[in-house]
């Protein structure tokens, strides 16, 4: 698989979206529903990217993921700054490598 | 060095008597206040950044790419996940098109700013849309509406500062990678997901309805993951869970 091509079709697909507006802004008003439908896909998208993706960080042992997870979620639930999350997680993960 | 100099000097000479002075200066300072005022977003870009670098090298991609792929692309999620996909062997199609699902929430976030850059010229919007994030979008959109704060080169400032220290990160990253032991590396694999998840709960502590379509979609996801590849299934799972998702909604609403 050429990475070239994987760049250059993100690069458009990334890209289009941003720019289209420029020219349509005052054209056309989209239903309500689509708006709404828009709105929900960044979190349906986590949640697909996140779950079952996340079992499969150590291959044979899903709990490694799964408590790196939790770790995650907990310290997001708290507050943390982003950068703490991610640190604590592959902190946890590297832990129950050794223990497990 | 002496020649650029001397060009700069003959620019600013020939122009000076054409251009007003205190607008260029007027330009550049807001440019700089731009700049300085990114902070947060800078801030919080530089460590993904560096980890998207990291894990980038440690599937095995080369430095080249890795940084191409950030100043070109340019969209955190995307980018993690098409390292993901990548790794799992989906197709480039299937990438592209994940990419485009992803991402498609910048046409509202971009449909917003431009309505309120709406004085501006479309020559002046080209370039700024290409710089939309969600975190751009939304420090942007909590500007006040009075003329310094949606000053041109001000918001350039801030698209800027963001953009450079994303591809900066990126590189500082890559090159962390190569003296980073594996074992190291290998338990940064969860990094993006930690990142998902860090972009995920305090959105779902507001409004629960946004947790209950992020685990009906992994649920969807879980299972078409079955059937078939990874690629299609994060695809499908989430156009499908965020029309139920947005459906909850406007029953409860």
């Amino acid at each position: 698989m050429n990475i070239f091509l994987v760049i250059f079709g993100m690069t458009l697909a990334t890209y289009i979206p941003r720019l289209a507006p420029v020219f349509i802004v005052d054209k056309i008003k989209l239903p309500n529903w689509i708006n709404q439908w828009l709105k929900m896909i960044p979190f349906a998208a986590l949640g697909a990217l996140i779950f079952p993706g996340i079992l499969t960080i150590e291959k044979e042992l899903p709990v490694v993921g799964l408590v790196g997870g939790l770790v995650a979620v907990v310290s997001a639930y708290f507050k943390l700054h982003i950068f703490y999350v991610i640190l604590s997680s592959i902190a946890a993960v590297m832990l129950m490598k050794v223990l497990v | 060095m002496t020649n650029s100099t001397q060009n700069y000097t003959e620019l600013t000479h020939s122009e000076l008597t054409q251009l007003n002075k205190s607008e260029f200066t007027n330009n550049r300072s807001h440019f700089l206040r731009g700049i300085v005022s990114a902070f947060p977003i800078v801030i919080g870009y530089i460590p993904i950044a560096i980890s998207f670098g990291v894990i980038s090298l440690q599937a095995g991609f080369d430095l080249g790419s890795t940084v191409l792929m950030s100043m070109m692309v340019y969209a955190g999620a995307s980018q993690f996940m098409a390292i993901n996909m990548l790794l799992m062997q989906a197709l480039s199609i299937e990438i592209i098109i994940a990419t485009f699902i992803l991402n498609f929430r910048h046409f509202i976030m971009s449909m917003s700013l431009m309505n309120k850059l709406n004085n501006y010229p479309t020559s002046k919007k080209v370039p700024l849309s290409f710089f939309i994030t969600d975190e751009t979008f939304a420090f942007i959109s909590l500007q006040k509406e009075d003329k310094e704060d949606t000053n041109y080169y001000y918001i350039l400032g801030i698209l800027i500062a963001a953009y450079s220290s994303w591809v900066l990160g990126t590189l500082i990253g890559g090159l962390l990678a190569m003296v980073i032991p594996p074992s190291i590396g290998n338990s940064m694999s969860i990094a993006l997901y930690a990142m998902f998840i860090g972009l995920l709960v305090p959105a779902v502590k507001n409004d629960l309805k946004l947790g209950i379509t992020a685990c009906l979609s992994g649920f969807l996801c879980a299972i078409l993951t079955l059937f078939i590849n990874s690629g299609w299934a994060i695809v499908i799972s989430t156009l499908l869970a965020s029309l139920i998702g947005s459906l909850i909604i406007k029953e409860s609403v």
